[in-house]
């Protein structure tokens, strides 16, 4: 082939490339945050339209960026990840290639290895997870095959943080030594390689012979499975009859604590960031001027301070959700929900990501990507903003205990889950038509794992701070337009029928007050189709409060708890967010499909809203409500 | 009559050795680097209830399959539980 590819992308002056390539769930991700602390950014390469973690690392005074690439079955496959990793191959000159594979399943990822050995590019072989192939009898021998190879090859567990040191030497005796790149025969300065296929379409004939002679001379593999442990929580949790009762059963447990611990947490650090205020920033601001101070107080500071006081559930949320995936529970969860979900015209992949959606919709749908089907892909993306976010869940928690006795603001929280399943459901039956597809679904089932308790508390701090980031930046912004709203036109009493928030509210009197949204709340939802997270804030600066419980008992001074439980319906079902709408966008391609997904939630939460409160209305005036 | 034996036939605690995928080539290609390649033995470890997918064993690697895609999985020798 005489056409040459000039790289569309290199690393700045003597800094190496090292990419970590390796089949899904092998601890890629794992492996990459033990070796570069969370220094770790999100960054976007030419070419190629997804976003790759990459981190900058020192390796004995070289220095190298280590990028992440999505875990892959095959460099030839077919999914939309295996042809991100192609691209990247193909324009980024790589000085060297890690990769990582399954120690206790050598037996068929093997194969990855020897693709990238036939592409003849610089590499490296972890067998990550030496811990399990210990324990379930496989043995290999590192030396001799990395011999066979012709390149090193070192059994590693990345979450023990065993053999890292190692895999870090061998990492710079690779790259040539700490003194630069090109000691002869180690690493030739690296090019990119322009076409990937006819080099591996050449070596694939030969390569299961070559598998086997390879397994054949450094693996032993065990004559019976030993996985005793696995075999046996199978037995219960994937019992064809008592499974799913049990899963739910844990699901609901694992709420339960949640809120359990997580709601006295908030109402504690809400109670003290309202005495910090007014205690300690009241006194320090008496001398500005009150407009402003009662911005910085009653909006910035209040819009703040009742979003952090949530963090402890949110973050207890991320914890426990990170024990039932890193467990292993939940593939389990997919295999168990298959059935139904195939009735729906999904698959028990669509469940885990909208179960993930409980956390935040942005990765769920991010998460769509490994299904190949678009029909699959667009349902799927469909239902997943109905599942109640971490940031929706602090309104309804503030809402619930605003307007109702504690026993019954849980049944609330808990039928407003029930109300996001049935969403979904109602959404997946309606559409399955318009969007089917007949994916095969093959998926691995993992052995269960202990996690570790400090992997753990390392990602649900990650995924905190992450919310914190997300949450801050639109709360400041909501609360000053807000604020602005109700404070202009200039000289208007705030927030009054004159104000431009007044004005917006009596605006949408016509499509929003049968449902039982008055002028104040439809400003907070209008803002809250930017970020949930501003809902809250909103109503601080709306009902001019400061303190969460005054601010509580003002908005149900305001309104009454059908239009409450309408408000809370409302926010649940319509869009989450514009990051998810502007994810969904992304990656459906289709301005249509995102158009209709917006359209289709907006609808279904006011019918679901009109039909509670026209309902509730009238069951009142019967007499037979409350 | 059907003359080979599906995977989709076999029953709990049953193992068999691949014979032939009739995937069409994506399947095929996901399948092979689960494992699911002629000539590997498999075994059977449940089938969830409703229609639900067959919980599998290959070499060292565990997996669910779905009922439908299994159908295109051509066995050979039935053997008996392990
Ligand atoms: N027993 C054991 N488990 C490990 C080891 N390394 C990672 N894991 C676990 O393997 C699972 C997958 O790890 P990840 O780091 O998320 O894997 P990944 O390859 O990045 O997966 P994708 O992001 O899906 O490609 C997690 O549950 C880890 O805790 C190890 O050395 N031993």
């Amino acid at each position: 082939m005489s056409h040459c590819q000039s790289p569309i992308w290199s690393a700045p002056a003597g800094q190496a490339t090292v990419a970590v390539l390796g089949m899904p769930n092998t601890g890629k991700s794992t492996f990459f945050s033990q070796l570069t602390g969370s220094h770790a950014h999100i960054g976007n390469w030419p070419g190629l339209t997804v976003d790759l973690l990459q981190a900058d690392l020192d390796l004995e005074g070289r220095p190298a960026q280590l990028v992440d690439l999505p875990g892959i079955y095959d460099l030839r496959g077919h999914s939309e990840d295996e042809a991100v990793v192609r691209r990247f191959l193909e324009s980024t000159p790589i000085d060297l290639v890690v990769v990582i594979l399954n120690a206790s399943q050598i037996d068929r990822q093997l194969r990855l290895a020897l693709q990238v050995r036939q592409l003849g590019l610089p590499a490296l072989l972890l067998l990550n997870m030496a811990d399990e192939a210990r324990r379930f009898g496989v043995v290999i021998d590192a030396e001799h095959l990395g011999a066979e190879l012709g390149l090193p090859v070192l059994l590693v567990s990345a979450k023990y943080r065993r053999g890292l040191a190692q895999a870090r030497q061998a990492m710079v005796r690779q790259l040539g030594g700490a003194s630069g790149p090109a000691a002869p025969g180690v690493a030739a300065p690296p090019a990119a390689i322009p076409l990937l296929e006819p080099l591996l379409e050449a070596g694939e004939p030969e390569l299961p012979g070559r598998m086997a002679a390879l397994l054949a001379a450094a693996v032993s593999l065990p004559p019976q499975w030993r996985d005793r442990l696995t075999r046996r929580l199978d037995g219960l949790l994937l019992h064809p009859w008592l499974g799913l009762p049990l899963f739910f059963l844990a699901m609901a447990l694992m709420f339960q604590v949640i809120y359990a611990i997580g709601v006295p947490l908030q109402e504690a650090l809400g109670a003290l960031l309202d005495a910090f205020g007014k205690g300690v920033l009241t006194p320090l601001l008496s001398g500005l001027p009150p407009f402003l101070k009662g911005f910085l107080l009653d909006g910035l500071y209040q819009g703040l301070g009742t979003v952090t006081a949530f963090l402890p559930v949110i973050f207890l949320f991320f914890l426990a959700m990170g024990v039932v995936e890193d467990s292993g529970y939940l593939s389990r969860a997919a295999y168990l929900m298959d059935a139904f979900m195939e009735r729906l015209g999904l698959d028990g992949r669509s469940f885990v990501l909208a179960l993930m959606g409980f956390g935040c919709n942005v990765p769920a749908i991010l998460g769509t990507r490994v299904m190949r089907s678009s029909g699959l892909r667009l349902l799927s993306m469909l239902i997943i903003p109905f599942s109640l976010c971490s940031a929706r869940l602090n309104v309804f928690l503030f809402m619930a205990a605003a307007f109702f006795p504690a026993r019954q603001g849980g049944l609330v929280i808990f039928g407003l889950y029930l109300m996001s399943f049935a969403a979904a459901i109602v959404t997946a039956l309606l559409f399955k038509g318009r969007f089917n597809s007949s994916e095969p679904l093959v998926l691995e089932l993992p052995p269960y794992r202990f996690p570790t308790l400090r992997q753990m508390l390392n990602r649900a701090w990650a995924e905190v701070r992450h919310f914190w980031f997300w949450a801050r930046r639109f709360i400041v912004f909501g609360v000053v337009a807000v604020w602005l709203l109700n404070n202009l036109p200039l000289g208007v009493a705030p927030a009054s029928d004159a104000s431009l928030s007044g004005q917006l509210g009596e605006l949408l009197q016509p499509l929003l007050g049968p449902i039982g949204i008055n002028p104040k709340l439809t400003v907070a939802l209008v803002f809250g189709f930017i970020a949930k997270e501003i809902v809250l804030g909103g109503l601080a600066v709306i009902y001019g409060q400061a303190d969460p419980a005054a601010l509580g008992r003002a908005v149900a001074a305001d309104v009454s708890w059908t239009q409450a439980v309408s408000f809370m319906l409302f926010t649940l079902l319509y869009t989450p967010c514009l990051s998810t709408v502007a994810v969904i966008r992304s990656e459906s391609k289709r301005l249509g499909f995102t158009v209709f997904s917006v359209v289709w939630s907006f609808l279904l939460a006011w019918l679901v809203s009109f039909g509670f409160f026209q309902g509730a209305s009238l069951l009142q005036q019967l007499g037979v409500l409350g | 009559m059907r003359t080979v034996p599906l995977l989709a036939d076999l029953v709990p605690g049953q193992s068999a050795t691949i014979a032939s995928l009739a995937a069409d080539s994506g399947l095929g290609q996901r399948l092979a680097a689960l494992g699911l390649r002629p000539g590997q033995r498999v075994e059977l470890l449940r089938r969830a209830s409703w229609g639900g997918p067959l919980h599998l064993r290959v070499g060292m690697t565990e997996l669910m399959l779905r009922r439908r895609d299994a159908a295109r999985v051509g066995i050979t020798a039935l053997g008996g539980a392990a």
